[in-house]
């Protein structure tokens, strides 16, 4: 699937449930109910409250992005979601079932509809690809010929069929990543959490992994959580995402809401190192505080959602009577919005500015003026 | 050489390989899942028991700290319970066995300790039980190191087995000392190390090359 493909099918995919359901909403797949998660403290080491009050629900069959910092709980919370870890307070349901409250035999039942993959792929190195794919399912205890036919199916599935005999030693970064979902996949989860799993890889193989997961979510069905600090990860797969920070849910909703309108410090960050607004350091270096005699004054006009940033040097164009410059612009778009920003050069001297200020504010545009240009 | 003293070589050779073919086994069989446990049973570990952790760990450090000469001696009596004498080649493995065990069971340790964390951890997530994860996943994850301790722990052996001529123990080793030191026959003390030598190349070849087989780590096998 090409990358034109993918960005229709986000377009075209019917509006899911919003994140913020009610706890006891039937058609989430996973609910954190006041989760708390705090690590005692150690020799010299103080606790760490690695999540605080976290509240939220993944919605069955979606794409989630939980996005975050490193050391912002993002590890702890996928570790509550497969019972690797036991929260200090409140509740995780996954499909029904309150996994914080099983133990042994019963938690490890569970622990098999939920798969994962890995950062660094975590494969065996003393088994072939095809034995890595069987792993799971000799741990479930299926018998030989059925685990036979499942490895084909999956190594087929994830496009390595040819690939059976080698040893991950062998492969490449993609392709063991390939062998992971293969593996993740191969009990038949419900869940797929994925643990920064592009991380370790270049751009190319990060969008044919990333199309590969939004394959297998739409015709398997499968829940994913995509754990990561890659804004373009959350962009390119997640309809729904949730932000986190020091141990908090500080931001949730649909990839296009939370991306188009930002309201915690981390979303704005996340998304300028994304769509990479930042000002050209050629156009830093000549601006300057000071109104420059005949020059322009600089604004950055944020451009969210299709409507406002696409007519904005035009309108403004009309509405000053002067030709408004484009110095610099940097628009892309996430969850089929327009978001992004626009270096506008107004000549006209301080009234034109001003007017223009007014009339962007007016029109609910976020403005700002960097200063001015001969 | 006259054909006498060739048969005491064969003779000794034989002693010594049967002696230290027994104990390695034996003590592998008590030093592999003692590694095992002592690799696993750290605070938050696999078979987290710190308190049993430290007494195994001071008691293996005990046994290793002493010297193979006086463990031969001082476990005299524990020899006769075990093998019924305290002298001959049978008897001889007793001692060997309790010095390779500790032994083989830190090497092991080493090398469990080496397969990386995240494979218990992805083990886990896909609710492997403890023993699964040491059969499907340490073990055979930790194999090339295992094989290379292993063989370490034999020609560590080899060199053990020199000393069990104080309890009668026959071998390579005595053979060296009665008649190559004592009867002052320099061309069977030449003899018995470069059988030593050879057999200790045999073992660590042969060890080597089935580490090389089963490491599937390498691109270039």
């Amino acid at each position: 699937m090409n990358v034109h493909q993918s960005l229709t099918t986000v377009q075209t995919f019917a509006p899911l449930p919003s994140i913020s359901l009610p706890s006891g909403a039937s058609d989430a797949m996973i609910r954190f109910e006041g989760v708390s998660k705090v690590y005692p403290a150690y020799r010299d080491k103080p606790s760490v409250h690695a999540l605080q009050a976290i509240d939220f629900a993944i919605p069955r069959g979606s794409i989630t992005g939980v996005i975050g910092r490193s050391g912002a709980g993002k590890s702890s919370l996928v570790r509550l979601i497969n019972g690797l870890e036991k929260p200090s307070s409140g509740r995780v349901v996954v499909d029904g079932r309150e996994i914080s409250a099983l133990a042994g035999r019963e938690l490890r039942l569970t622990q098999r509809s939920i798969g994962m993959i890995f950062q660094h792929f975590n494969l065996l190195s003393s088994r072939t690809a095809a034995d890595n794919i069987a792993l799971p399912l000799e741990i479930a205890g299926w018998s030989r010929a059925d685990i036979a036919v499942r490895v084909e199916e999956l190594l087929a599935l994830v496009g390595i069929a040819d690939k059976h005999d080698r040893y991950p030693s062998e492969l490449s970064g993609g392709q063991k990543q390939r062998i992971g979902i293969a593996r993740a996949l191969a009990t038949r989860p419900n869940v797929l959490l994925s643990d920064e799993a592009t991380s370790a890889l270049d751009p190319q193989t990060t969008r044919a992994i990333l199309d590969l997961l939004a394959n297998i979510n739409r015709e398997l069905g499968v829940t994913i959580v995509l754990i990561t600090h890659e804004m373009s990860v959350v962009r390119q797969l997640a309809k729904e995402v949730a932000v986190i920070d020091g141990g908090h849910v500080v931001e949730r909703g649909h990839v296009a809401d939370i991306f188009t309108h930002p309201r915690h410090p981390v979303t704005q960050a996340f998304l300028s190192e994304a769509i990479g607004d930042s000002v050209p350091v050629s156009l830093t270096s000549r601006i300057s505080p000071q109104p420059v005699a005949g020059g322009k004054a600089v604004l950055r006009v944020q451009v969210r959602g299709t409507e406002a940033g696409d007519t904005v040097v035009a309108r403004l164009s009309r509405e000053l009577s002067h030709d408004v410059a484009l110095l610099s612009a940097r628009i892309d778009e996430i969850g089929g919005q327009h978001v992004g920003s626009v270096i506008l050069g107004i000549p006209g001297g301080e009234a034109a500015a001003g007017q223009a200020l007014v009339y962007l504010s007016q029109h609910e545009i976020p403005v700002e003026r960097l200063g001015y240009v001969a | 050489m006259s054909r006498e003293l060739i048969n005491l070589i064969v003779q000794a050779t034989g002693e010594s390989l049967f002696m230290v073919t027994v104990a390695a086994l034996v003590a592998t069989v008590l030093g592999l899942p003692l590694g095992i446990f002592l690799a696993t049973s750290r605070k938050g570990e696999l078979f987290a028991a710190p308190p049993a952790n430290g007494i195994l760990g001071v008691i293996v450090n005990a046994a290793r700290s002493t010297p193979f000469i006086i463990l031969v001696v001082a476990i005299i009596p524990f020899t006769r319970l075990i093998a019924g004498t305290s002298i001959g080649s049978g008897a001889a493995i007793v001692p060997l066995t309790i010095a390779a065990t500790p032994f083989i069971a830190r090497l092991v340790e080493a090398a469990i300790r080496e397969v990386d964390a995240g494979l218990i951890e992805t083990a886990s997530s896909f609710g492997a039980s403890p023993l699964q994860i040491v059969f499907k996943v340490l073990i055979p994850e930790a194999l090339p190191g295992l094989v290379l301790a292993l063989t370490l722990a034999v020609v560590s052996l080899l060199g053990y087995s020199a000393m069990v001529g104080a309890v009668g123990g026959g071998g390579l080793g005595d053979l060296g000392i009665r008649y190559g030191y004592q009867r002052f026959m320099p061309e069977m003390m030449l003899a018995v190390v470069v059988v030593l030598i050879a057999l200790v190349q045999t073992v660590q070849t042969a060890g080597d090359y089935l580490a090389r087989r089963v490491n599937r780590r390498l691109r270039n096998r």
